[in-house]
């Protein structure tokens, strides 16, 4: 019952978020020469999948989400033309990005896609679903926010999304709130729900430093597929980290390709002398995880805060309480300044 | 003087919603509903509401748009289905107001540019998105005080407020508002944003919308700008309302609105629906009014080809 090897001999496809999540972290300015030395030092690695672009994704380039050193095809072209083995993916949440977007990152060598809607709003997805499958990608239904949905409305949704064609669905924690138990009910329930060659998937976030924790409580119930962000580059307090996951799955048996050393000095060499600040559970990131918000929001709220001089957590804490979810960073702004009309706190804008 | 008569095509929240509209209006008055589902609790709810009722289709409404005088009709179904409903009315000269993405007639927002188009004899108009109504006035506010290179405008919409065909079309509504924020709202580049938000209770449609002036900005007759704007918007939406904002950075203009709907159909936090239903409400009276004192006439379009859905 306390056995360490109850997982030996499982495989698990690993996929790296740290170039795409991590724009969220380094406010969208990685540049093309960072995104190739890293991601081709990954392929050599032995990461099979590497996700790329900006953080929010295809048509992330906005005022809403922040414009990046370069046009998404850039960082597509510019990797995929290096990898080896690694298929390069990319990320689109419908209403953001769109089918056209979709076409120029295939053309452009994106083989893989995760399409991302809020984890009860599956019912958005069902023409980019079958268009990536049409172009041949490697196609995910990937439901966001999961903690806000039940078990078993996230399973329905789950299966809604294998009936457009996906052909992984994946549990995606963004806010980093859910524990290890949470994470296996919902395998469980989706295990049952789809089809035997539909894959699972699981994304965390660190913001309650159980990324780690709950990959592993994902595979136990029956998850192949784990994403995580070397050195834990990604929004709020990171993704789980894909080196000491890597490290974890050699002690267990599990099997994930990967040369474990080759990702550490990734970590070490690469990805960290990157940061601009340390990417840790610190108080705002452990307020996301703990108030249940969307980690992306985290820097969008600290700019905010300095401007409108309302605490950031207050900020948070807010966000979480009025439902807020991916994609509605303008409403960041728009809270911090109706807190500081509530507290008579003068600022230019002041109506 | 008899209203003008008007047919309603597809029962859903958008049909739904438009009977009240067109129930209270001087102009307008509702006449058939058209559904293609029998059982349907919208056909059900029209015939309620005392309008006649087909579950054919538009192939049902054809054989009565004369006999009962129909000349206005209004197109709450798919993208994919407009430009076929609209050949086969425009040929019995009845007006076609679009209210999918479809976007084959001329885009209009009322407090924009409706009454070029309700005086142009147009036979269709298309009334964008419910993003594109609430959004594209603000830009228009902007670019009327000077140049704006890029405008972008960010949709916030209660889950339940949404229905199957939006959902299952999302990239038509993106490029149909995207292409009318430049073409209506005057910014040279355009893009829109949607996000479907499930809280409960609902969350009350919110709208950003930001511009991004190529001179640094003239605060004072921006903002004198938008609030002019939003007095002529609350003629028609009385919910529609500046919750923050304008905020200038740089040259970027952001601007924080609300809409609560009037809750006719759908309760307030729909505001886009509402404000959906009393734009395309709006310009059918304004049609309405040109027939009425004959500066325009309605002109059957000559028969064509079917249109390949």
């Amino acid at each position: 019952m306390f056995d360490n090897n109850h997982l030996k001999g499982k495989k698990v496809i690993l996929h790296d978020m740290c170039l795409r999540d991590g724009m969220h972290a380094k406010r969208e300015q990685i540049s093309v020469d960072q995104m190739v030395k890293a991601a081709t030092a990954m392929d050599d690695a032995g990461v099979p999948y590497i996700q790329v672009t900006h953080g929010a994704g295809l048509g992330g380039n906005s005022l809403q989400h922040g414009f990046a050193l370069h046009t998404n095809e850039e960082y597509i072209t510019s990797v995929a033309s290096k990898m080896k083995k690694a298929k390069v993916s990319v990320l689109l949440i419908p209403g953001l990005g769109t089918m056209r977007e979709l076409q120029s990152a295939y053309d452009c060598g994106a083989r893989s896609v995760h399409i991302a809607t809020h984890c009860t709003e599956a019912d958005t997805s069902p023409q980019h679903i079958a268009y990536a499958r049409k172009l041949g990608m490697d196609t995910t239904g990937f439901l966001m926010m999961a903690h806000l949905n039940t078990v078993e409305g996230l399973a329905q949704q789950g299966k809604l999304m294998e009936s457009y064609g996906a052909q992984t669905v994946y549990i995606t924690d963004s806010a980093g709130y859910m524990l290890p138990n949470e994470v296996k009910a919902r395998v469980h329930a989706l295990r049952q729900m789809l089809k035997p060659e539909t894959e699972i998937g699981f994304h965390g976030h660190h913001n309650l430093g159980m990324g780690i924790a709950n990959s592993i409580a994902a595979i136990e119930e029956g998850a192949t597929r784990i994403d995580g962000s070397i050195a834990g580059l990604g929004a709020g307090a990171g993704n789980t980290p894909l080196e000491v996951f890597a490290a974890v799955c050699e002690r267990m048996g599990i099997e994930t390709g990967c040369d474990l050393f080759k990702l550490m000095d990734i970590a070490e060499e690469l990805i960290t002398p990157m940061m601009d600040h340390v990417v840790r559970v610190d108080r705002s990131s452990l307020t996301l995880g703990f108030a249940g918000v969307y980690s992306t929001f985290l820097l969008h709220a600290e700019r905010a805060s300095k401007r409108f001089g309302v605490p950031a957590r207050d900020i948070l804490v807010e966000l979480g309480r009025k439902k807020m979810i991916g994609g509605q960073e303008d409403m960041i702004l728009d809270t911090a300044m109706t807190m500081a009309k509530e507290r008579g706190i003068q600022f230019e804008e002041s109506v | 003087m008899a209203k003008i008569k008007c047919a309603l095509i597809g029962s859903g929240n958008i049909g739904t919603d438009l009977i009240y509209k067109l129930k209270r209006s001087e102009f307008l008055e509702p006449v058939w509903m058209v559904g293609i589902d029998p059982e349907s609790e919208g056909l059900a709810r029209a015939r309620d509401m005392g309008l006649k009722t087909t579950a054919e289709g538009v192939d049902g409404l054809l054989p009565h748009v004369l006999s009962d005088g129909i000349q206005i009709a209004f197109d709450a179904t798919s993208a994919y289905v407009h430009a076929e409903n609209s050949r086969k009315l425009n040929e019995l000269g009845v007006l076609m107001i679009d209210l999918t993405p479809a976007a084959i007639g001329p885009l209009c927002c009322p407090t924009v540019n409706i009454e070029q188009h309700a005086a142009s004899g147009e036979m269709n108009v298309n009334m964008i998105s419910c993003a594109g109504q609430a959004t594209i006035p603000i830009v228009h506010a902007v670019s009327r005080v000077q140049a704006v290179p890029y405008a972008e405008i960010v949709a916030s919409l209660a889950s339940k407020s949404i229905g199957p065909g939006t959902r299952a079309n999302l990239d038509e509504f993106t490029y149909t508002t995207s292409d009318a924020v430049c073409k209506v709202g005057g910014s040279l580049k355009g893009k829109a944003l949607a996000i479907i938000n499930p809280a409960d209770p609902p969350m009350i449609m919110r709208n950003t919308i930001y511009c991004l002036t190529e001179d640094e900005p003239k605060k004072d007759e921006i903002k004198a700008s938008i609030l002019r704007m939003i007095e002529e918007v609350q003629k028609y939406v009385p919910g529609y309302k500046l919750v923050n904002g304008p905020v200038f950075d740089g040259k970027k203009v952001s601007v924080f609105m609300e809409v609560a709907g009037l809750g006719d159909y759908l309760p307030k936090y729909a505001g886009n629906l509402d404000i959906m239903t009393a734009a395309a409400t709006r310009t059918a009276e304004l049609f309405a009014q040109n027939i009425m004192s004959g500066k325009v006439t309605l002109k059957a379009t000559k028969p064509t080809k079917a249109v390949e859905a």
